[in-house]
This record gives C-alpha cells, sequence and structure tokens, in this order.
C-alpha cells in the first residue's frame, strides 16, 4: 500500500495576531493512496477547502507536516513549486481564473510554467482539451465567449494539462445545472480510468460523491469525522445529520420503507443498489 | 504582501472611540492633521503625540495593526526624511560630494517622518476603530450644507462607501485568482521588475473581468431595490451627537489651541 500523499497533525490558523483570529482545521491525518477516489464532504466552513490548499503547497500549515511521496513538501522552495505541478488543484468555481486570450493559451500556462517543449505543451494542451470535453472548434476562441459550463471545462483542462498525479477538485460541479454537473462528473471518473491519478474531489452532493468514489472523508468544525466507504459513511446516517450532511435519496427511500416495516437493506447508496434490491425483495415476496 | 493592505480595514469594538459619532471623528481626524501642520517644535509635537498614544490606547487597537499600515508608505517617508536631510539650510555637520548634512536638516527631516507616520497612524485609527458605513454616513452628513450648492454629496458618500465594502472583497478575490494561477505554476515572487509585471498579467485579467460584472450585478441589484439616490431617502440609524461627542470635541479644540498657542509663542 503506497501513499502517494499523506498529512500528519495539520493545522492553520487565519489572521493570527488579529481579533480575527480563528482556527479552520486543527490536527487532521490524511493519506490517499496512489490511483485512489476520494471523496471529501462537509459543511460549509468545514475547513475542507483550507485543506485541500495544504496539499499542494498553497497554504503553509500553521503546524503539521504535508508529504508528497514521502517527501515533505515544505523542505525547500523548489519542492514546494515542484508540488504544484503534480498535485493540481481546480478550485472552486475555477473559470474566474481565465485570463488568456484565446482557450488555447488559457489552457496551456500551466505547461508553459513547466518549462515543456512547444510541441509537448501542445501535445498536453490537446489532450486535457479532450479530457475536459472541449471541442477542438473551442481551442481558438476567447474563453471570455464561452457559456458557463465551458468555461468550467477550460478551467478544469489547464490543470489537467500538467498531468498531475494528484488531482483536487473543489466542487466541480457548483452552479452548474444538473446535465452539465453529470458530464463534468463523468469526464472527472474518465480521467481518473485512464490515468490511473489520485483524485480527491470536494463536493455537497451525495449523489455525486455516492456514485464515483472509493472512500468519503467528512470533515466537521475543522477536523476530519469520518472516513470510510461510501457505504460504512452512509450507514451512520444520524450522525451525519448532526453535522449538517445529509445521505444520498436513495438511502433515505430504503431507510423509511424499511421503518414502514419492508425488509429493505438500508445500507445502499446508489439507485442502482436499490432497484436491486426492491428487485430482489419483489421476488422473494412472490416466492414466499 | 496583500496582508498588507489595511486600509479601510475595521476592527470592530466597543471602546469610547468606537462608540463617537462618526461626525465627532471625522472632526477631530480633520483637527489633529491641521494641529500636526501647525505644530514646529518638539513640545507641540510631544502634545500631538501624547494625544495619539492616548487615543490609542482609549481605542484597545494594537499598536502593532497601526505600524503595519505604515509598511505600504515606508518608502515615501525615508524619501521624505532624505529629501529634508541634504535639502534644508542651515549649519552644516557633515558635508560629502554633492549632499551636506546640516542641523536644521536633521531637525526637518526628523519632523518630516514622525509627521506623516503621525498622519497615516490617526486616520488609520480612524478606519480602525470606525465602520465603513458610518464613516461615509458621517461624511455625508458633514458635508450636507454644500448640496445647496450642487455638490453630489450623497452620491459622492455612496461612491465611497461602495470602494471601501469591496476593498476586503477584492482582496479576498485577489487572493483568490492568485491562489488558482499558482496552483497553475505562476511565479509572482521572482524574476526582474518586466517579469514580474508580465507575471501580474494572469492576476489583473480576471480581477478586472470579475471587478466590472460585481459592479454590473450591484447596480442592477441596487436598481431593483428601486434605488435612485439619495432624494427622500431615510435612514433606519440616525447619527446623533451624545455628551461623549462634545468631550471629543473639546478636546480636538484643546489640541488645536494649545498647538496654535505653542506656535505663537515661538515653541
Amino acid at each position: 500500500m503506497s501513499y502517494i500523499i499523506k498529512t500528519e497533525g495539520l493545522c492553520h490558523r487565519y489572521s493570527i495576531g488579529t481579533p480575527f483570529e480563528r482556527t479552520a482545521i486543527e490536527d487532521i491525518s490524511f493519506e490517499a493512496r496512489s490511483g485512489e477516489f476520494i471523496g471529501i464532504i462537509g459543511h460549509t466552513g468545514s475547513g475542507k477547502s483550507t485543506f485541500i490548499q495544504h496539499l499542494n503547497g498553497l497554504l503553509r500549515p500553521t503546524e503539521g507536516k504535508v508529504f508528497y511521496e514521502g517527501t515533505d513538501i515544505w523542505s525547500s522552495k523548489a519542492t514546494t513549486r515542484d508540488i504544484r505541478f503534480k498535485v493540481g488543484l481546480v478550485f472552486q468555481y475555477p473559470e474566474y481564473q481565465l485570463f488568456e486570450e484565446t482557450v488555447y493559451k488559457d489552457i496551456a500556462f500551466g505547461p508553459q510554467n513547466m518549462k515543456l517543449s512547444d510541441e509537448e505543451v501542445d501535445r498536453r494542451v490537446r489532450e486535457a482539451a479532450e479530457f475536459a470535453g472541449i471541442g477542438e472548434e473551442l481551442l481558438e476562441k476567447s474563453p471570455f465567449e464561452l457559456s458557463g459550463g465551458q468555461k468550467r471545462r477550460v478551467a478544469i483542462a489547464g490543470v489537467i494539462a500538467m498531468r498531475p498525479n494528484v488531482l483536487i477538485l473543489d466542487e466541480p460541479g457548483a452552479g452548474l445545472d444538473p446535465r452539465g454537473r453529470e458530464s463534468i462528473i463523468e469526464n472527472i471518473r474518465r480521467y481518473h480510468r485512464a490515468t490511473g491519478a489520485t483524485v480527491i474531489m470536494v463536493t455537497h452532493s451525495m449523489e455525486e460523491i455516492a456514485s464515483t468514489v472509493e472512500r468519503i472523508v467528512v470533515f466537521n468544525r475543522g477536523r476530519i469525522a469520518i472516513s470510510g466507504t461510501p457505504k460504512e459513511v452512509f450507514s451512520r446516517g444520524d450522525e451525519l445529520a448532526q453535522m449538517g450532511l445529509s445521505v444520498p435519496q436513495v438511502t433515505s427511500i430504503a431507510k423509511r420503507l424499511s421503518e414502514l416495516g419492508l425488509p429493505v437493506d438500508t445500507s445502499v447508496y446508489t439507485i442502482e443498489q436499490l432497484k436491486t434490491a426492491l428487485l430482489r425483495l419483489k421476488g422473494g415476496g412472490k416466492g414466499a | 504582501m496583500l496582508k498588507d493592505i489595511t486600509l479601510g480595514q475595521f476592527f470592530p469594538g466597543d471602546t469610547l472611540l468606537h462608540r463617537l459619532d462618526p461626525r465627532t471623528k471625522l472632526i477631530l481626524t480633520f483637527v489633529y492633521i491641521v494641529a500636526l501642520f501647525v505644530a514646529k517644535s518638539y513640545i507641540s509635537y510631544a502634545v500631538m503625540l501624547l494625544f495619539l498614544i492616548m487615543s490609542v490606547v482609549i481605542s484597545k487597537v494594537k499598536p502593532k495593526a497601526l505600524f503595519r499600515g505604515l509598511k505600504p508608505i515606508m518608502v515615501i517617508i525615508i524619501i521624505t526624511a532624505l529629501l529634508n536631510l541634504f535639502y534644508t539650510d542651515g549649519n552644516t555637520l557633515v558635508e560629502f560630494w554633492i549632499f551636506k548634512i546640516t542641523d536644521a536638516g536633521i531637525k526637518s527631516a526628523v519632523f518630516m517622518a514622525l509627521r506623516i507616520s503621525m498622519l497615516i497612524m490617526g486616520t488609520f485609527l480612524l478606519t480602525y476603530t470606525t465602520s465603513p458605513i458610518d464613516l461615509t454616513d458621517g461624511l455625508e452628513k458633514l458635508l450636507n450644507p454644500l448640496k445647496k450648492i450642487k455638490v453630489p454629496v450623497h452620491e459622492l458618500a455612496m461612491m465611497m462607501s461602495i470602494a471601501l465594502r469591496f476593498i476586503p472583497t477584492l482582496i479576498e478575490e485577489t487572493d483568490k485568482i492568485m491562489s488558482a494561477q499558482k496552483a497553475r505554476g505562476a511565479d509572482f515572487e521572482t524574476g526582474n521588475i518586466l517579469q514580474r509585471a508580465k507575471a501580474m498579467l494572469p492576476l489583473l485579467v480576471p480581477l478586472f473581468v470579475s471587478a466590472f460584472r460585481r459592479a454590473d450585478e450591484l447596480a442592477v441589484a441596487m436598481e431593483a431595490r428601486c434605488y435612485h439616490g439619495g432624494v427622500g431617502r431615510t435612514r433606519m440609524k440616525q447619527l446623533r451627537m451624545k455628551r461623549r461627542d462634545l468631550l471629543g470635541l473639546a478636546a480636538g479644540a484643546l489640541l488645536l489651541g494649545s498647538v496654535i498657542t505653542l506656535a505663537s509663542l515661538g515653541l
């Protein structure tokens, strides 16, 4: 079992020395295996966004350490800069960071900062555009002419183009219509399958996370409250509710059905699973 | 580097200085600035300094926060002090190449540096203890008489409060965009001036785009709530002068009076 990224006792305090001082995250010990798909959930202000900015060295921990493949990412200036290319971070509403004249140039910004050759940059831009679902015809357009969803894709492509070994996304679907959301998540899944990169996704949508990730990490008040497979996490619905979170709708349905006296497996969390469980029940009912 | 920008920042509190009417504080600050320029001697500077220190103590604002406000204009203070040091006539103390330092030069350099620092700290104290909304309300009230000669006082105050309101937002936005570009390997900290200016492009373009978008959205939101300028507009919170305001104004009058007296005595 090899850990690609790992934090130990991570702690971050904002505005130290002013009346606004507050602790955003405290004592976070987290590990991500190579190739893992992790979902991070948590209430607004639970410290998720602060946490992920530590993973690529954008925020310096007040206490604790971050390791990438065993090296402390703050051990030298060069390491910290290097880590930014290996751990790609897509911010919330990343479309606001677009600045170039054309989509192509904007996606090329990251690879160019890596000082790659022009051919390599070109290859990566086209590959990233493909992964993010941006058509060839859009590459020469101005990013400011695109629709919200397309802009989002361009911004994601801009990070993918660096071919990071760890891809972190902060609410990639936020503010998009359901179809746009699903399509972007599908692109991310495809990227994960095709490259084997570690993907860490922050989201508010339980459905999104339930059908996608292998492991869920729940943040609450700056700490990791629960960490486990979707099945393990969603079986603790009451605790989640206390943290202001919910379980996927299908889990709620299964739970309600079982409360009404039907022997349904309440640990289901995708539509497929509930369907199977209900069909089995129906079949069982016929048999009896 | 962005954390150094403290302009328009407000530290909430509940001290006498926080509770003073914004008009009182504005007048006091104005009086303080006038007094600073009237003050010519060590004694009057000592009086001014004492007044500032007392205000800071009352306000419970950490001195560190005030000094942090000085950082961005350090260069200006140093240049002013140097100019005064070298270009004031008096008894020459040291002379080298084209420079000569005189006793009067040293005095005026020290005074100039003190004057600017105290001016900045005094005005920072005002913004630290007064919320931007109070500040513009007070300013609008104070400038009200100018409406008679068709000065758009309300509009100016509104522009100022919007500008102040958006400083923290824009700083936050800048921080965010900077982080996002850094995540793509942008480097804002190294390189020569030209390289650094070029490195600012990925920051400035999105910032301008979002500032215009925000302005547009704000205008729509204001219009949606039927904003049409200051005519006939009433306030939820009326400003009222209290006893403490009279005390404050008296302190200001005393300060200005004593500094003027000292100056007229040639001290």
